[in-house]
């Protein structure tokens, strides 16, 4: 068995002049959970088609599973399973005929597809609609059904493209804890692309922080988050600001110390605890604190400490967008 | 495995097929339609280069059926787009399965369903008084029909390949498939066309598929049955092959 699920080296996709993924190179062990964080339009769907072999490469070389993703397009197909962004389940057959389908195009024998079939069933909580038409389905049934599907064939690597998009936060809760149990009970390795921070926070092991088709950073959640220097406590004062600042400069436990016009920004671990002390500092060194704003750091803090940018503020722009062009093509259906 | 391959992909066309009872319907209304009223609208007709003995009904019934698999087929092999617009492509392109498989099962779907058509619009013609010559003959127009069909899928699936997105459809339709229909010669004997339209006929496969079906089924034709089969052997290999080949060139994403 290889150590490594995945081997991509300077990896590279070109769309007429523009670089959609810029020479990327990252390793994956076997049983990772890996995510692709970034916002809409950073490369990691590209990433994931280049990989799935759906996509040719422009130059660089990926692995999977040991086999050449350029090369051996039907070995790396054999080893992996992919749950695409957008739905790709036929709507005119129920949950198990979808099932099926996927299970003799991978070439199972009739008695090994027949129990798979259950076992992912059930593995996802759909055993009682399996014969229901998918086009009675609800979001994240047909969600739950696309990820079995991706498992039946007992893929080495398996891929969630945005896994939980446009779905609501209980259904979205769900999918996470079964992504979680997949992973820890198959052994297999998952690669997630999201530009939620929180469902990159929660599920992955190690994220790869993706900009303009650039990996911008690459580490576990809390290593990323640490590199920030901890909480973030802020305080808003009246009176001698200068004199407050310069004492707390002297203090070890503060790692910086930054003013805004009134407002002082510390940086310190647990802050929560140190409010009540560096209130009372404050009134010794002649000045009273008015407000009091303690934060966490999350990884959008860190995507901003890379970035320069929220993914916020870009996502608002997207989801407008895919608002207008959702509208369009319901126009076109009628 | 590519044959499960192949086998599931036909699978799937006959379930969506058979659920689709509207589309059976929508698909078989126009061609009965036309056979209805133009059967009965010109049943006293005689049209100059058709023999003497001929109704205009037996005329008409070989001309409807290339129309009808000429519209199917055609659909059939177009349908790629409609699994691009809803996604499934992916899946079936992700699939550890040759190219040239995923050709053939759709070619062996669309044909199946296309001849299910056939045999539907042959027997309602059989009804209103259309007579078969024999056993062997319906077995020449059978091989006909399943040339048309290959051919016309084979068509399809070359569109398919070079389209994004289901925006070209009615451009398809309006500018290749219609004047496919008009230019074969299924409503009315190409003699009587002037000689330059009658060049641009004979670039058309469904003149022969249609002039094949005729020699079969009534033993009146423009050309010989052997001459129009080995023109629709010709055409149905140029259609799969160039289908193929552009399917294969085709990005999913």
């Amino acid at each position: 068995m290889k150590d490594y699920a995945i081997k991509v080296h300077k990896l590279t996709r070109k769309f007429n002049g523009l670089t959609a993924v810029d020479s990327i190179s990252f390793t994956v062990p076997n049983g990772e959970l890996f995510g692709l964080l970034g916002p809409n339009g950073a490369g990691k769907t590209t990433t994931i088609n280049m990989l799935s072999t759906l996509l040719s490469t422009t130059s660089g070389q990926a692995e999977l599973a040991g086999f050449d993703v350029s090369k051996h397009r039907d070995e790396v197909r054999q080893n992996i399973g992919v749950v695409f962004q957008e739905p790709a389940l036929d709507t005119k057959l129920t949950g198990k005929e979808n099932l099926e389908f996927h299970a003799m195009m991978y070439g199972m024998g009739k008695k090994e597809r027949k129990e798979r079939v259950q076992e992912v069933l059930r593995l996802v909580d759909l055993t009682e609609k399996a014969g229901v038409l998918v086009e009675n389905y609800s979001g994240g049934m047909k969600r739950r059904l696309e990820i079995a599907r991706g498992l039946v064939h007992r893929p080495k690597v398996l891929f969630l493209d945005e896994p939980t998009l446009g779905l609501d936060i209980q259904t979205r809760r769900y999918i996470w804890d079964y992504v979680k149990r997949l992973n820890q009970e198959n052994e297999v390795t998952i690669v997630l692309t999201t530009h939620y921070m929180e469902e990159a926070d929660f599920l992955c092991e190690r994220i790869a922080i993706m900009d303009y088709g650039k990996f911008v950073a690459m580490d576990s959640p809390d290593k990323l988050k640490n590199i920030l220097g901890g909480d973030v406590v802020s305080l808003e004062l009246e009176g001698d600001v200068q004199d407050v600042m310069s004492r707390m400069k002297e203090l070890s436990w503060i790692h910086t110390v930054t003013l805004h016009g009134e407002v002082l920004s510390l940086t310190m671990e647990s802050g929560e605890r140190k409010i009540p002390q560096l209130i009372n500092m404050a009134q010794q060194n002649g000045a009273q604190v008015s407000c009091v704003h303690l934060r966490k750091p999350s990884l959008d803090d860190v995507f901003l400490h890379y970035t320069g940018r929220s993914i916020r503020d870009q996502e608002a722009t997207q989801i407008e967008k895919n608002r207008q062009s959702l509208r369009g093509r319901m126009g076109r259906r009628r | 495995m590519n044959r499960a391959a192949v086998y599931v992909l036909w699978l799937r066309e006959m379930k969506r097929f058979i659920r689709a009872k509207s589309r059976i319907a929508g698909a078989l209304a126009m061609p009965l339609f036309f056979l209805a009223f133009l059967g009965i609208g010109f049943k006293r007709i005689s049209v100059p280069g058709m023999s003497g003995q001929v109704d205009y009904i037996q005329f008409l019934v070989p001309g409807i059926l290339g129309m009808s698999l000429l519209f199917s087929s055609t659909f059939g092999g177009l349908s790629v787009l409609w699994d691009k617009e809803f996604g499934f492509l992916k899946e079936i392109m992700v699939a550890p399965v040759k190219r040239i498989f995923i050709v053939v099962g759709r070619i062996t779907g669309g044909v199946t369903t296309g001849m299910i058509q056939s045999v539907l619009i042959l027997g309602v013609s059989l009804l209103m008084g259309f007579r078969i010559p024999s056993v062997f003959t319906l077995l020449l127009a059978f091989l006909f029909m399943f040339l048309i069909s290959v051919t016309f899928i084979g068509l399809g699936l070359i569109f398919a390949s070079r389209m994004k997105d289901i925006q070209g459809f009615s451009i398809v339709m309006n500018f290749v498939i219609f004047p496919l229909f008009f230019l074969s010669g299924a409503l009315y004997p190409l003699e009587n066309f002037p000689f330059w339209l009658r060049y641009i006929s004979y670039l058309d496969p469904l003149t022969y598929g249609v002039d094949g079906l005729r020699a079969a089924l009534l033993g009146f034709s423009s050309y010989s049955s052997i001459f129009d089969l080995v023109m629709m052997l010709a055409f149905s290999s140029l259609m799969v092959f160039l289908g193929a080949y552009f399917f294969e060139k085709s990005e999913t994403v």
